[in-house]
């Protein structure tokens, strides 16, 4: 039998890939399809239920109501804030890492960096929180609850994400490079203008997907530390549990997919999807 | 070139100094004897600890993120390592939507494939909110740490040691029990132990798939952080996650061999 398939080579290549993709294809796709379709349709004031009836109800709702307007416009800024927060503070530590440090201290970086990835979630925000507090460990410098507390716990929680990327990134390029570059007469800024940046740039954009991404989508980290202020994941939260507004709900959480879309479509020719 | 040497590892030894700093206040706090946040702590105590080894709802929903973990783990083992053989050995139309897909579930934010998946679950198919949807869920998004795990394996070894086997007349059975599993083996025990880590810490996408009254650790804690009188408990579990985390990165670098790794992976 499996001669017959050693043989076939397309045979064996649908046995791999039908598993995975009737899963993927079906289960994840088809609910994305299905959420897109949702945001068509209305709930019943009265009962509540979902209602089957095509409009862009939602979607004037969601684009004519200021107060969402405000949150989408507040949620892309946040996520943009982090993501060049994350990527100024990442690169530097990321190049010590890659070029400075020797191959031993290489590993005992990567690891330092990856161990708090890998912490909860949940206790990072917290700890932030915490910290924020009125008698907090930061109490003199807390900036209180609020938007700013909000970029700065996200900027923290999704640095990892930017360090590793870059990381793997500068690691790749060789030293060769940066030397001949020297030997050309270039200084260090020129150099890394001219030559590291744009060679580190897709690395830059694949950590940059992460931080961006999981920015848009947070509710958690602005329930814990962001005061009053709301982003787009709250609304879709609330809109499923307590105004139990399931096709509302889709359309909002249809803006950040659309979003994400965009920008994976946009970074596709940097090749950034290969660094992930 | 000096000064910006100094500097770089200035910005690291910072950078690294921030990252921790948090942590080691979540790990002071829960040997805090004070019950309200206090900084510094004037006191320490034990207290705490033995009364989280005894809470059952955090034991309980300890027992839930493993049960969740072990079966998403498992499932995306599966289905990653056979898209990895698909993708790493063979070209094909549609390769890269394909990989596409399977970057898409921690691509996109975690709130939308959450509600994605309740609405599938719940209005589409009329399945009631269980454990088993939270595995499906979590499987989801964990194929891709043990996709990137294989391809990265299979990238490095090639395909002669196979074919060499094939030419001393194995079947392809006997050449995957005795040559590719073998060679596998510790890639598909790093992308493993990271999946168990992604799925255990998830809590966006778990609240949306799992059913009601159940809870995982992270949604315990997250019932229970804006309760004052359970901030010390909290505090416990949360420094035994802290302290948790470490053992499967650290296992996965032994094993998987390579220092770099992308993002999330």
């Amino acid at each position: 039998m499996t001669a017959f398939f050693y043989r076939r080579p397309k045979l064996r290549l649908g046995f791999l890939l039908s598993a995975p993709l009737l899963w993927l294809g079906l289960a994840y796709l088809g609910a994305l399809a299905a959420l897109f379709v949702t945001a068509f349709w209305h709930t019943d004031a009265f009962t509540g239920q979902v209602v089957v009836d095509w409009s862009l109800g939602n979607f004037e709702t969601l684009f004519t109501d200021a107060v969402y307007r405000t949150i989408t416009f507040r949620t892309v800024g946040i996520a943009a804030l982090v993501t060049v927060i994350d990527a100024v503070v990442a690169f530097p530590m990321a190049f010590a890492m890659a070029k400075l440090a020797s191959p031993r201290a290489q590993r005992i970086l990567v690891i330092a960096v990856m161990t708090p990835l890998w912490a909860s979630y949940l206790v990072k925000a917290y700890a932030w929180r915490s910290m924020l507090s009125g008698n907090g460990a930061l109490s003199s410098i807390s900036p209180g609850y609020g938007v700013t507390a909000t970029i700065v716990t996200l900027s923290y929680l999704w640095l990892p994400y930017m360090i590793l990327p870059i990381y793997a990134g500068l690691d790749r390029l060789p030293d060769s490079l940066v030397d001949a570059s020297g030997d050309l007469g270039a200084r260090s800024l020129r150099t890394f203008r001219s030559v590291i940046l744009p060679l580190t740039f897709p690395a830059i954009v694949a950590g940059s997907i992460f931080t961006f991404s999981l920015s848009l989508g947070d509710y958690i980290a602005v329930k814990i530390v962001g005061g009053t202020s709301q982003m787009l994941g709250n609304v879709v939260y609330d809109n499923i549990g307590a105004a139990n507004n399931l096709p509302f709900a889709a359309t909002v959480a249809t803006v950040p997919v659309v979003i994400m879309l965009g920008y994976l479509a946009a970074v596709r020719r940097t090749g950034a999807l290969d660094n992930l | 070139m000096r000064t910006s040497r100094v500097l770089l590892w200035t910005a690291l030894g910072l950078g690294l100094a921030v990252i921790y700093f948090p942590l080691v206040v979540v790990l002071l706090d829960s040997f805090n004897a004070d019950t309200t946040f206090g900084w510094p702590p004037s006191r320490f105590t034990l207290e705490w600890w033995s009364r989280a080894a005894s809470n059952e709802g955090a034991l309980h929903a300890l027992r839930t993120s493993v049960e969740a973990g072990l079966a998403a783990t498992a499932i995306a083992l599966v289905l990653g390592t056979m898209a990895a053989f698909a993708l790493q050995r063979y070209r094909f139309f549609g390769r890269n939507p394909v990989s596409l897909l399977i970057i898409l579930p921690i691509a996109l934010p975690g709130i939308v494939t959450g509600i994605a998946l309740n609405n599938a679950f719940r209005t589409i198919l009329g399945i009631d909110l269980g454990l088993l949807t939270a595995i499906i869920a979590h499987a989801t998004f964990c194929i891709v740490v043990v996709f990137n795990n294989v391809v990265a394996r299979l990238r490095r070894m090639g395909g002669n040691l196979e074919e060499a086997s094939m030419d001393l007349g194995a079947t392809g059975l006997t050449t995957f029990r005795l040559v590719t599993f073998p060679m596998l083996r510790s890639a598909l025990l790093a992308g493993g132990l990271l999946a168990f880590a992604l799925s255990f810490d998830e809590i966006i996408v778990t609240t949306f798939t799992l059913g009601t009254g159940m809870e995982t650790l992270p949604i315990w804690i997250y019932d229970n952080l804006f309760r004052p009188n359970q901030a010390p408990i909290v505090n416990v579990v949360a420094a035994v996650l802290i302290v948790a985390s470490t053992v499967p990165v650290y296992l996965a670098q032994r094993l998987s061999g390579d220092t770099a790794s992308g993002g999330r992976l």
